[in-house]
């Protein structure tokens, strides 16, 4: 049930893509984001769906993985594309009492809707190429500079890990404590929205506690190991660019250059 | 009267990379009033297994009938089957959620539609059942020691008098004093009130000392199935599957290795000094 969930999942596969280094996916995930924004006309969007296809490609996830990602969207694009088609004043197209299209609507609509489409699929082509260690490994290389005003880049990360490694176990124990009290009877499905609520209650107390007791057990075993921060720390893959690297730099540089061109000229 | 299992297959996120058979083709028929053991090595489909019994899984393939009637039908009311086939977890104390004991172990009664009063009646039956003292009721939960939360919370599973009782490992992280207590409570509980019981366990000793059949899964499947004596005579192919037998057994082997004519079917200490001691006699004469 809660199984489903595939943003921030990670696929595993031998792909180019799985081997670039995290700090090129992640640069190279914000210059996509950035260069939807950018483009404003047809070329800029197709050479931004010929750009997401091609990395889809290379990245040998099945297509189908990637847009599981998009169903828990569905509302919020649904939403977003209808504020735009009936909200965006200009020539009206059609009209129905207080509702009305217009031309612009339409162009809007469909702008927004395939932005926030390739925005959901381009971030999760990352996370489903990138384990969550090597990600925040890249995040804390990439930060690094922070540290020089004094944010403290390495407890950032060192957070983050620990909150996406939790994810996976802690929907686990819900799923075992929430069978634990079905088989004694509790039912998590009838029932108006107060009802709903107060059902919850044998599920999330056990959750919690079970919560607290494994950030406890989590701290002990990092202070039996000697963990002291990120003072001095060396790891174990440290992260080095290769040449592919470098080539995917110039690709994604050289996408967002041309992305700009169309912008400006056309 | 009766759980019976035919066919079923069980997979794991089906179509994807993580795809993984749990269970392959099981068939098995359990009937009413039987003590009955299921071991197995760690991920051989046990767990999985034992929530087939009680609908909390849907087989992938294959059919569960409960008193004959298949569990997935489309009518068929699987809230009632859960009051009837009770299913201990693993740790079951990580459920506990109430202020008090009394209110927890209420729960399960409570949510099958009895009155407070019925609910706390039957709670209390369960708990005397489980072996926790009047004195615990009005406490909570968690100032309990690991034993006693374990007793509170299989008491919130027999408050809904099963039929049948399925417990995972109840014994798991206890004391060598609390585990017995805790099996002979069960064991107590089958000859006094008939119920079925299916326990799953790791220790050979305790499967040997107290069900009357056992089945053994290796790999999501079915490997042995039949009295624990049977069952633990095949000890070497036992061992292949990263599972043993009791202790006893590789002893009375190694006895009748060196010539002393004893039982080597022998399971249970008392067996085998039986045995044993026989053996010796006839040496005397």
């Amino acid at each position: 049930m809660i199984r489903d969930i595939t943003i921030g999942q990670y696929y595993p596969a031998d792909s180019i893509l799985h081997r670039l280094d995290p700090r090129v996916k992640f640069v190279g995930t914000i210059m996509f984001l950035v260069s939807l924004f950018v483009a404003n006309s047809f070329w800029g969007y197709l050479l931004a769906t010929v750009f997401l296809a091609a990395v889809i490609i290379m990245s040998k996830v099945p297509v189908k993985f990637m847009l599981k990602g998009l169903k828990p969207l569905f509302f919020i694009l649904l939403i977003t594309v209808a504020f735009n088609l009936f909200l965006i004043p200009g020539k009206v197209l059609w009209q129905f009492w207080i509702f009305k299209i217009t031309q612009e609507g339409i162009l809007q609509a469909v702008k927004i809707g395939i932005r926030l489409i390739y925005l959901v699929i381009g971030s999760s082509v990352m996370t489903l190429t990138t384990t969550p260690n090597q990600l925040t490994d890249g995040l804390e290389r990439l930060m690094r500079p922070l540290n020089k005003i004094r944010v403290p880049v390495h407890d950032i990360a060192m957070m983050m890990s620990i909150a996406l490694r939790f994810i996976p176990i802690l929907m686990e124990e819900t799923d075992k404590i929430m069978k634990a009290q079905i088989a004694r009877g509790a039912d998590f499905e009838n029932g108006n929205l107060i009802q709903k609520a107060k059902n919850l209650l044998p599920l999330l107390v056990p959750l919690f506690i079970s919560a607290f007791r494994r950030a406890d057990d989590l701290a002990m075993a990092m202070e039996a190991r000697c963990y002291h921060g990120g003072e001095n720390r060396t790891s174990m893959k440290p992260l080095k660019y290769h040449s592919r690297d470098t080539s995917a730099y110039l690709c994604i540089f050289l996408y967002l250059a041309a992305d700009i061109a169309i912008r400006v000229l056309i | 009267m009766s759980i019976k299992l035919e066919h079923i297959t069980y997979t794991y996120s089906p179509g994807t990379v993580y795809e993984m058979h749990a269970l392959k083709d099981v068939d098995m028929e359990i009937p009413d009033g039987q003590f009955m053991g299921i071991i197995g090595h760690t991920g051989s489909g046990k767990s999985t297994l034992i929530q087939h019994f009680n609908g909390l899984m849907k087989p992938t393939s294959g059919k569960v009938l409960y008193n004959g009637q298949d569990i997935w039908a489309e009518k068929y009311d699987r809230q009632k089957l859960r009051s009837k086939v009770g299913l201990v977890f693993q740790y079951p104390e990580h459920q506990l959620f109430e202020a008090e004991v009394l209110e927890d172990v209420c729960f399960g009664p409570k949510n099958l539609g009895l009155s407070k009063e019925e609910a706390e009646e039957r709670a209390v039956r369960a708990l005397t059942q489980a072996g926790l003292s009047e004195k615990f009721y009005k406490s909570s939960p968690f100032e309990l020691s690991g034993g006693q939360k374990r007793r509170a919370a299989i008491a919130g599973v027999l408050a809904m008098e099963p039929e049948v009782l399925i417990l995972d490992e109840p014994t798991a992280g206890l004391d060598p004093q609390g585990r017995d207590e805790i099996l002979d409570q069960i064991a107590s509980l089958h000859s006094l009130r008939g119920i079925t019981v299916i326990l799953v366990s790791h220790s050979m000793e305790d499967i040997a000392k107290y069900v009357e059949r056992m089945i053994v899964m290796n790999k999501g499947e079915k490997a042995f199935d039949g009295v624990p004596r049977e069952v633990f005579s095949h000890y070497k192919e036992l061992e292949a599957m990263g599972l043993a037998a009791p202790q006893i057994t590789y002893i009375m082997h190694a006895l009748g290795e060196r010539g002393l004519h004893v039982d080597t079917s022998a399971t249970t200490v008392e067996e085998a000094k039986a045995s044993i001691l026989q053996a010796l006699e006839r040496l005397d004469k």
